[in-house]
């Protein structure tokens, strides 16, 4: 143990020292982690206000440039090709990557609102079977099933069409999960005053189990939502038809094997548009998003 | 073991001051009770004891030594904290070993200390167990167990008995108290239970908005509380106050109501007419023949061997009396006992003693 | 666990339940049945005549060196890709866990990349380190390093780890910046106090008090390497050169949409899936463990 002796004031010097070292190192880490997601995103930025044979050349600038919007408008209007591809203008793809988003996200939510309320506030024979056929699927990405599904489209007729490209892919068990740990603690005397009051189930649904559902809605929308933007193997497999196109895959498409000559700037103004939609939901609703992505993988 | 100088502590968050220039002065060996309701500042002021704050100016001097600005790793304390603060992940022998692991002790002298800390605290059976596999009172000790083993220069305790049912906590206290006596290590003892305060502390700090009310051994609060806040706070039921004037030259007071009480130790200063609070505690009411001062009850609460009585004198202000033996009617008549007032300037809630 | 107040009704809770199951069913359990089934069929060149090999695809595969290598491949891109994005997450986190100015603003800038897609991670990263038009990819060239991802498998690997890696940092800095935050001040100010300086109690309190969140974010990265970075692979190398990057569910692509090699590629989606089972089944029992902390 210390006694009597010891230097105070070295002491404190080091301590100050230590801190000011310590939050100046912080400070750093944190501005470099930055810059090294920030990277490739600007470059991306910059390249797309510039024209072809600047970025083909080489030159790689570090600046914006002059083509801002003729590079936006083409790629909106028009789209870029490469060589081997159709052209698809990046309203289309855009628009596509947002309805089928969009009808993931809903729809996962929609039926597993629906089957979490049923296996929480209902007992009846199977109950738990038909919960473990439900959990299981939160083992097996889609990506494990990819061909034999694909098939199976195949047999139903679905290939190339938006409800091909979705239905798959609400099949999910998180959302149901999630639900059902929330269903679960809601009060029992909230089901009793509706007995008492004389509502059913279903009114019970509507006006007390959704409501207090709202924020977990909100946050679980927000996963799905970047979840269904962002898929790719499947639209891949499924889409031929390249009205169907969603950003994602177009995108990559949009770059040539080998040394073709590929249209950078375009291919790098639709990189943003899509990265837009889905990184500013994120960033608007931060807390959201948090929220759901911390408690759908409890 | 050490002595403990607070010097004019001064502590703002922001533009919110929480401490505005605390001064107390512990000797070697003492336990001091800081006391007060909660927000008043008791845990900054200790938080900053231990190191985890630093105070916006003044210091903190142990064993003559300022050590404001050094970490509390470097100060050579202990604390006790309300959550217990275990590490989960240790057993109850590491959680108690940590500390002289760090300081590099030999392993058979960290075995021996926490043998004997255990054996203390009678928790030697425990020592293999997880924090989670233990009760509420069981944490409690081990973290005791923890800062003793330490050696420390000073034990700091922040409300470690709240989160602990009441008969536990009338068991813990008393052992703090004797462990600490036996020990004889400087303590300082935060809490926001008056009761807990008067048993445990050579001397409390009574802490109000920021500012120490009172500084006193517990006798000397509770008999002589420095303002009408101390006097609410410290004693239960609480303080009777009633709004008087002074009268015979301060030698007596006229309450509200007229009734006039006579002073026995001594006249007040301020002269006829002086406005003041005049503070008389429940047990100190007698119950009197018919020139009393009539209370109107209005609930009766039988504690067995005697009432407290809850009503209205006639003007309206609320009074609670203690009585011995089972008095239930509607109405008495009280008495203070000679001696038993408290004067309390009117406006600034001052206690006004005799001959000022 | 379940309610004790519950609503009577036998046919609406079926009904309630149809939409999923049949969703479940249809997409689910029929393309896996189909897909353990066509494990063990094997067709000819044409396409004409099937069979039942019973296991034989599987020894086939054990037997056969690509599929080996895309093990092999697996194996590194995952545990690469795994240890840098858990690695420079949990630094991140930490960083920002102090108390410091703008540890809001920090914490946005750092978990947006969540929202990238792993296909979109792969072009922003190819525009820096393409050979021709990369802002890194020219410099290595300037300085001599003979830089060409296209040609070069361990340069195609590394270009991979590191797009799979960067999209994955954001969220598991999420996971370890709650649970940093969940960790009890009281227990940290109790190390202090204990005399122990920032870097001991990291690795004596904070470390070990994370590692049920580290060993989650283990698994989920595994299975993030495993399937959710085909889209890196698919967008920057195609698998190539020469196989070098070709992972176990770019195989399975591989086999079954190009080859058309069906009953190939159901065994390896059998043993994918079993490899998933697995990984989850490990996880839940470790959550179950560590439940009381």
């Amino acid at each position: 143990m210390p006694t009597a002796t010891i230097d105070v004031e070295a002491l404190a010097a080091a301590s100050r020292r230590r801190k000011a070292r310590e939050r100046f190192l912080t400070h750093l880490a944190l501005i470099l982690g930055i810059a090294v997601f920030a990277l490739p995103i600007w470059i991306t930025i910059v390249g797309s206000t510039h024209d072809t044979d600047t970025i083909g050349r080489g030159d790689v600038p570090l600046l914006p440039g002059t083509e801002a919007i003729h590079n936006y408008t083409t790629a909106w209007f028009q789209g870029g090709g490469g060589r081997n591809t159709f052209a698809v203008p990046a309203s289309t793809m855009l628009w596509n990557s947002l309805v089928m988003a969009i009808l993931i996200a809903v729809g996962k939510i929609a039926i597993s609102l629906l089957s979490a309320f049923a296996v929480v506030f209902f007992s009846f024979p199977l109950r738990m079977v038909f919960f473990w056929m439900i959990f299981i699927t939160l083992m097996l990405p889609v990506e494990v099933r990819i061909i034999p599904t694909f098939q199976v489209m195949t047999d139903l007729g679905l290939i190339d069409t938006m409800t091909g490209l979705t239905l798959p892919l609400i099949a999910s068990a998180t959302a149901t999960l999630l639900f059902r740990q929330f269903f679960l603690t809601i009060p029992d005397e909230y089901v009793e005053a509706a007995k008492v009051d004389g509502a059913g189930p279903l009114r019970f649904f509507k006006d007390v189990v959704l409501p207090l559902s709202t924020t977990n809605i909100a946050a679980l929308f927000v996963i799905l939502f970047i979840y269904g933007w962002n898929q790719y193997l499947w639209p891949l497999l499924m889409v031929s038809n390249r009205d169907l196109e969603t950003v994602i895959v177009g995108l990559t498409k949009m770059i040539g094997i080998g040394d073709t000559q590929n249209e950078w700037n375009l291919i790098m103004t639709t990189a943003v548009f899509a990265l837009l939609p889905p990184v500013a939901v994120v960033v608007l609703m931060q807390r959201w998003f948090i929220k759901g992505l911390t408690e759908t993988e409890k | 073991m050490a002595s403990l100088d607070i010097k004019g502590v001064q502590k703002s968050f922001g533009a919110t001051r929480v401490l505005h220039g605390i001064d107390l002065a512990i000797a070697d060996g003492e336990m001091v009770v800081i006391v007060g309701a909660s927000g008043c500042g008791k845990s900054t002021l200790l938080r900053i004891v231990a190191g985890l704050e630093t105070p916006t100016s003044g210091q903190v001097m142990i064993d003559g030594l300022d050590v404001t600005p050094l970490e509390p790793a470097d100060r050579d304390i202990a604390m006790v904290f309300q959550t217990y603060a275990l590490y989960p992940h240790m057993t109850v022998f590491d959680n108690m070993a940590y500390g002289l692991k760090i300081r590099g002790l030999p392993k058979a002298e960290i075995r021996q200390r926490v043998q004997e800390a255990a054996e203390l605290l009678s928790i030697g059976q425990l020592l293999e167990r997880k924090p989670r596999q233990l009760s509420g009172g069981q944490r409690q000790r081990v973290a005791m167990g923890r800062a003793i083993v330490r050696h420390p220069k000073l034990f700091l305790f922040d409300e470690p008995l709240s989160n602990l049912d009441a008969k536990l906590r009338v068991q813990m206290r008393a052992e703090i108290r004797r462990l600490q006596k036996r020990l004889a290590v400087t303590s300082l003892f935060v809490t926001h239970d008056q009761v807990e305060a008067m048993t445990l502390g050579d001397r409390l700090v009574v802490m109000h908005e920021g500012r120490a009310a009172q500084v006193g051994t517990p006798m000397e609060v509770w008999s002589k509380p420095a303002d009408t806040y101390v006097a609410s706070f410290i004693g239960s039921p609480a303080m009777n106050f009633l709004p008087a004037t002074l009268v015979d030259g301060g030698a007596a007071a006229r309450l509200s109501g007229g009734t006039v009480w006579r002073f026995a130790d001594g006249a007040r200063p301020g002269g006829e007419g002086r406005p003041v609070t005049i503070g008389i505690r429940p047990e100190h009411l007698q119950q009197v023949g018919a020139d009393g001062l009539a209370l109107t009850v209005d609930l009766a609460e039988p504690l067995g061997s005697e009432t407290v009585l809850h009503g209205r004198l006639a003007d309206g202000t609320a009074l609670t009396a203690r009585v011995p033996g089972v008095a239930g009617q509607a109405g008495v008549a009280l008495a203070p006992e000679p001696g038993a007032l408290h004067v309390f300037d009117a406006e600034t809630g001052r206690r006004i003693d005799p001959g000022h | 666990m379940r309610k004790k107040v519950i609503f009577r009704g036998v046919a609406l809770p079926y009904l309630l339940l149809v939409p999923q199951l049949a969703v479940t069913i249809v997409f689910f359990f029929w393309p896996a049945g189909m897909a353990v089934w066509q494990s063990t069929l094997r067709q000819d060149a044409f396409g004409l005549r099937t069979e039942f090999v019973a296991f034989e695809n599987f020894l086939d595969l054990f037997g056969d060196a690509l599929y080996l290598n895309a093990a092999w491949n697996t194996v590194i891109f995952s545990s690469s890709v795994a240890a840098l994005a858990l690695g420079a997450a949990l630094f991140l986190a930490v960083q920002a866990d102090k108390q410091i100015r703008g540890a809001g603003l920090y914490k946005t800038l750092l978990i947006w990349p969540y929202a990238v897609a792993p296909a979109l991670a792969a072009v922003l990263w190819l525009f820096i380190f393409h050979p021709s038009i990369g802002l890194v990819g020219r410099a290595f060239g300037a300085i001599g390093i003979d830089w060409d991802y296209r040609v070069n498998g361990g340069q195609a690997m590394t270009m991979v780890v590191i797009a799979a890696a960067w999209k994955q940092v954001s969220y598991n800095f999420i996971f370890f910046l709650a649970g940093l935050q969940s960790i009890p001040t009281s227990v940290l100010e109790a190390a202090a106090i204990d005399g122990a300086r920032p870097f001991r109690r990291f690795w004596t309190v904070i470390f070990p008090l994370l590692s049920p969140t580290a060993f989650f974010l283990l698994v989920v990265n595994l299975v993030y390497a495993f399937f959710d970075t085909f889209g890196v692979i698919h967008a920057l190398t195609r698998g190539g050169p020469g196989n070098a990057t070709e992972t176990l569910i770019y195989k399975v692509y591989v086999d079954g949409v190009q080859n058309l090699n069906f009953g190939s590629s159901a065994a390896q989606s059998v043993i994918l899936m079993v490899i998933v089972i697995a990984l989850t089944a490990v996880q839940f029992r470790f959550i179950e463990r560590r439940v009381h902390y």
